[in-house]
């Protein structure tokens, strides 16, 4: 079937199997290998979009279903000529080993700064109703669909809390007299 | 994955026309995709029911919440009218899964999950949940995440989702659209079966009904609200045992209280007789043990799941103690 998905800001017609997930649509047909396949069954968060701004795994997706959609995928978020401040904290505080989760990684991580900026709450806030205050256990829980097989656990953490006190800092300070 | 016809549903009406037994709703796809790469789940036909305008989330008649079935589980968690008036329904949806997947996954999907019983997603294995008649490899097997309560000589599954066992002591309905178009409503108690000697069908549905929303009565006035869930890893783990629990205080007697177990049985779990035993009285731990002696009479261990009975036991005098202002307040 013919399907038009939006990547990173271009609209591009492909003809697909229907089977094909949005993964497989990225990656063999749109050579966008940024994305990484780690066990294709929602479990490991390699494979990390955003859809419409929002993080999901785009293993557990049909590209068929995602016509009308915005998809960002890690080429889109920061071109190699210009990493943005996620990729340069997790340079910063070792991040990674191997390299493979990290795109997985830096998408979900911009999700999930996202949703707590919308004030989210996660399973580990003390209250469901209080502003988010991200701490390391807040960051952990918020992105335990993220493995990690090289264990870079601490230097993630490390990144994802620095790059959110850097956005706090350019805010306004009110809120914290 | 074996192929199927994939067509785009525009109205709930169109969507189950094109419903039926030998075809599947797809909303996040975040468990049927899974299936179907596994051949767990075959559908000759595919409905596309993810654009269809079923996503809100606000007030019900006659006050409490209706949630539309296409609402994701990280947008009703978020909610605030979910965080304020059903935290216990907040909390359980927050415990499930990941970010990624709470974002994909809906309401009437998350309800519809299929068991993790790891013998009916390998399909080297005999399962007469995912094939009829042909035996259940789990009993005398691997039995960790299997039923203590409920089960049968058929099938010793449990039902994964966090959320249904919040919604059942929250005494919510579906609303469901039936193949004439015609609406009808069912509690989530009326939702799922218990296997019996058919274990192929989890729910009280018929092939092709859709549902459309879910409906919370108005929250439990001055009634506290929990969820608590034990599992083998911190987090992205489905649970062992949970518990929802919901309980209101009169004059230090136990006015109200709703119970439902998860992991522990094929169907969120309630036992209207533990929950009678605990009514009208001072709460206290010989109370909480009594009303545990009932919910736990009939249960039945397999195995690797012994721990369950103790576990439940230890669950439910905790999440008492707490919400009665009791005892151990941990
Ligand atoms: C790695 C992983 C971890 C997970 N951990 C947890 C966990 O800890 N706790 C938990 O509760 N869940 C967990 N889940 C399961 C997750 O919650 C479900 O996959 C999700 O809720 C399903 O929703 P969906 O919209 O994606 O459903 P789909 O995959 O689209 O559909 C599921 C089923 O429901 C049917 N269906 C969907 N919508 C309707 C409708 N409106 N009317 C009729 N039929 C419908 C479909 O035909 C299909 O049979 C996990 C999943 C994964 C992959
Ligand atoms: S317990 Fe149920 S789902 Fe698991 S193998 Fe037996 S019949 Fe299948
Ligand atoms: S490849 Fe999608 S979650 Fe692992
Ligand atoms: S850096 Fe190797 S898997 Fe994370």
């Amino acid at each position: 079937m013919e399907i038009t998905l939006t990547v990173n800001g271009r609209a591009q017609a492909l003809e697909l199997d229907p089977r094909t997930t949005l993964l497989d649509a990225l990656r063999d047909h749109l050579q966008l290998t940024g994305t990484k396949k780690g066990c294709d069954h929602g479990q490991c968060g390699a494979c990390t979009i955003l859809l419409n701004g929002r993080r999901i795994n785009a293993c557990l997706t049909l590209a068929a279903m995602h016509e009308a959609d915005e998809i960002a995928t890690i080429e889109g978020l920061a071109p190699p000529d210009d990493p943005g401040a996620l990729q340069a904290a997790f340079l910063h505080h070792d991040g990674f080993q191997c390299g493979y989760c990290t795109p997985g990684q830096i998408v979900s991580a911009t999700g999930m700064l996202e949703e707590a900026r919308a004030g989210w709450p996660s399973h580990v806030s003390p209250n469901l109703e209080a502003e988010v205050a991200l701490d390391r256990s807040e960051v952990a829980e918020r992105m335990s669909g993220n493995l990690c097989r090289c264990a870079a656990y601490t230097g993630i953490v490390e990144a994802i809390l620095e790059t959110a006190e850097q956005e706090r800092d350019v805010e306004p300070r009110e809120a914290a007299e | 994955m074996k192929p199927f016809d994939y067509v785009r549903a525009d109205s709930p009406r169109s969507a189950v026309a094109a419903g039926g037994a030998r075809a599947r709703f797809i909303a996040g796809g975040t468990n049927l995709i899974d299936l179907m790469k596994l051949e767990v789940e075959a559908p000759e036909r595919l409905v596309d029911i993810s654009r269809l305008d079923l996503g809100g989330i606000g007030p019900a008649e006659g006050g409490g919440l209706r949630i539309g079935a296409l609402a994701s589980n990280a947008d009703v968690a978020a909610a605030h009218a979910v965080r304020r008036d059903y935290p216990a329904l907040a909390r359980a949806l927050l415990s499930g899964a990941s970010g990624q997947i709470r974002n994909k996954a809906t309401t009437g999907g998350n309800l519809l999950q299929r068991t993790r019983c790891p013998y009916f997603t390998d399909t080297s294995q005999p399962c007469n949940k995912r094939r009829p008649g042909k035996g259940c490899a789990a009993i005398g097997g691997h039995t960790r995440n299997h039923a203590i309560l409920g089960a049968t000589s058929h099938c010793i599954a449990t039902h994964p989702s966090d959320m249904a066992v919040a919604l059942r002591a929250l005494d919510a309905s579906v609303e469901i659209e039936g193949a004439d178009g015609s609406r009808r409503r069912m509690t989530v108690g009326e939702l799922y079966r218990l296997p019996g000697d058919a274990p192929d069908r989890d729910t009280t549905l018929e092939a092709g009904e859709l549902i459309t929303a879910v409906i919370l009565p108005p929250p439990p006035a001055g009634a506290a609200q929990s969820y608590r869930k034990v599992r083998d890893r911190a987090s992205y783990a489905f649970a062992l045992v949970s518990l929802a629990c919901v309980a209101k205080m009169e004059d230090g007697r136990i006015d109200q209280v709703a119970l439902a177990f998860g992991g522990i049985a094929p169907v969120p779990w309630r036992d209207g007789a533990a929950e009678e035993a605990l009514r009208g009285e001072n709460p206290g731990p010989e109370v909480f043990e009594h009303a545990a002696d009932i919910l736990l009479a009939d249960a039945e261990r397999q195995g690797d799941n012994a721990f369950k009975i103790p576990l439940v036991r230890r669950l439910l005098k905790a999440e008492l103690a707490r919400a009665t202002g009791t005892g151990d307040q941990r």
